[in-house]
């Protein structure tokens, strides 16, 4: 049929009965089959002739994948097909995980996010996804089925390029855990876009801090930098500073530079590597004072 | 490819469509259902001129499968007004200039009508971001933004 919109590809969709229904599809067919949450990625590749699958398999309507669910013990539990907006407004992830609430809610606009997912974000392996570097900073795993089953994959060794993970043909991300969130911590994401709201990031600076006893300084901080890396970034030294030196206002400085030091920006259509770096100095600056702020004043 | 027969309600009519798999909500709309209101920017979830509600929220139809629908209650712009009567959002662009070549009109009316159902009183910049997935080309948001803020107003005096 005639039609203005540019099209899909062909494709056949399949809406798998089970998980393991699922898995053995995806490993039958590796190279041709993809699972799909959003499609907010998935589609625009299809149609931009990037991704050429011949099935794109459904799996948001199986166990778990729609469940928000929090214990104080074991933490936080996001079904893989929960929405942004679900998790923007869930009154749990507000009060407990607020840093992760604030990065969802800057990702594109409501609309998009009725259909994007934080694990849909987190597959897509982009650089520049601005929900993982929360994900990274509260040491999220994500809850994978393959066709041996049920595993958990650390969030600090999945990611190998840009669209790259170590997940396998067959594997399915069900869902994502967080850890009970650190007492006391205090989070900041910030996101530089060409405009105020709803682009995607130039750089985006992810920073968590919370006091540690076990750290010279008595506080941990967790940085993560989107669209400075071929994967999601996390500034070693940085972060090592701040754990080890007293915190002042000139560590502070110091740690953001050490930020700008680590990272490998490449210049692309958004901005040139250069701009890049600068501003995740001085913003990675600006989200450090902003959480020690907060920090100090919850510590008199 | 595999054809799949679906049911939904549209704007409070059961129908029943038979779709490819590749078919999104968007073409299915205009292309099977001569619901044309809903128009086709960027196919890319960028433009927001695709915007309907699906099951109450807002969403970009060039960014859901049609088969991916079954089940679901959908309103497009063509459903917007009720029984002859504007929506208050309608009613209130109209009111304010927020049209001008009104390709960006339908997805905007969905959006504004979405943020209204889920905060009533939504501030100056609370309608910024509900409408940040709206591009308009020619009016430079100012009368939009103004449009949402009287409509709230309209509804605020309709429910007392």
């Amino acid at each position: 049929m005639h039609s203005a919109h540019p099209g899909l590809p062909e494709f056949d969709y399949v809406k798998p009965a089970s998980l393991a229904e699922a898995s053995a599809f995806l490993k039958a067919h590796v190279g041709e089959a993809r699972p799909f949450m959003g499609g907010t990625d998935t589609f625009v590749r299809m149609r931009d002739g990037f991704w050429k699958e011949k099935y794109l398999v459904d799996v948001k309507h199986l166990e778990g994948m729609q469940d928000i669910t929090y214990d104080p013990a074991a933490g936080l539990v996001i079904g893989a097909a929960v929405n942004m907006n679900r998790v923007v407004a869930s009154p749990l992830v507000k009060e407990h995980y607020p840093l992760l609430a604030e990065a969802a809610h800057s990702v594109a606009s409501y609309q998009l996010r009725t259909r994007a997912t934080i694990v849909g974000n987190i597959c897509n392996a982009s650089p520049a996804g601005d929900t993982t570097g929360a994900c990274i900073a509260f040491d999220a795993r994500l809850k994978v089925h393959g066709v041996d089953g049920f595993r958990f994959e650390p969030l600090q060794t999945f990611f190998k390029g840009p669209g790259k993970t170590v997940l396998q043909p067959g594997d399915i991300v069900v869902s994502i855990h967080f850890p009970p969130a650190p007492r006391g911590a205090q989070g900041k994401y910030i996101k530089l876009g060409r405009n105020a709201i709803g682009d995607l990031s130039i750089v985006g600076i992810t920073v968590l801090g919370y006091p540690d006893a076990s750290s010279s300084s008595g506080y941990r901080f967790k940085i993560a930098l989107a669209s400075v890396a071929p994967t999601p970034f996390v500034p070693a030294p940085a972060e090592a500073l701040l754990a080890e030196k007293t915190i002042t206002p000139a560590l502070l400085e110091e740690a953001a530079q050490a930020a700008m030091d680590a990272c490998k920006p490449i210049d692309d259509v958004r901005s040139s590597a250069v701009y890049r770096k600068a501003m995740v100095r001085n913003l990675t600056h600006k989200a450090l004072v902003d959480v020690w702020g907060r920090l100090s004043a919850a510590a008199r | 490819m595999s054809l799949h027969r679906i049911n939904l309600k549209i704007n409070g009519v059961a129908e029943q469509v038979d779709v490819a798999s590749n078919t999104t909500l968007l073409q299915m709309l205009r292309d099977r259902l001569a619901l044309t209101g809903t128009k086709n920017g960027c196919a890319a979830g960028e433009c927001g001129a695709c915007t309907v509600m699906l099951n109450g929220e807002p969403i970009n139809s060039c960014m859901i499968l049609a088969v991916e629908c079954e089940g679901a209650d959908l309103v497009t712009i063509e459903g917007l007004a009720k029984d002859g009567q504007l929506d208050v959002v309608q009613q209130a662009i109209i009111d304010q200039g927020g049209v001008q070549c009104g390709f960006c009109t339908p997805g905007i009316l969905i959006s504004a009508r979405a943020l209204l159902n889920r905060n009533p009183d939504p501030t100056d910049y609370e309608i910024r971001d509900a409408l940040v997935g709206n591009l308009c080309r020619c009016t430079g948001y100012v009368p939009i933004i103004a449009a949402v803020k009287q409509a709230a107003q309209m509804q605020k005096q309709a429910a007392q």
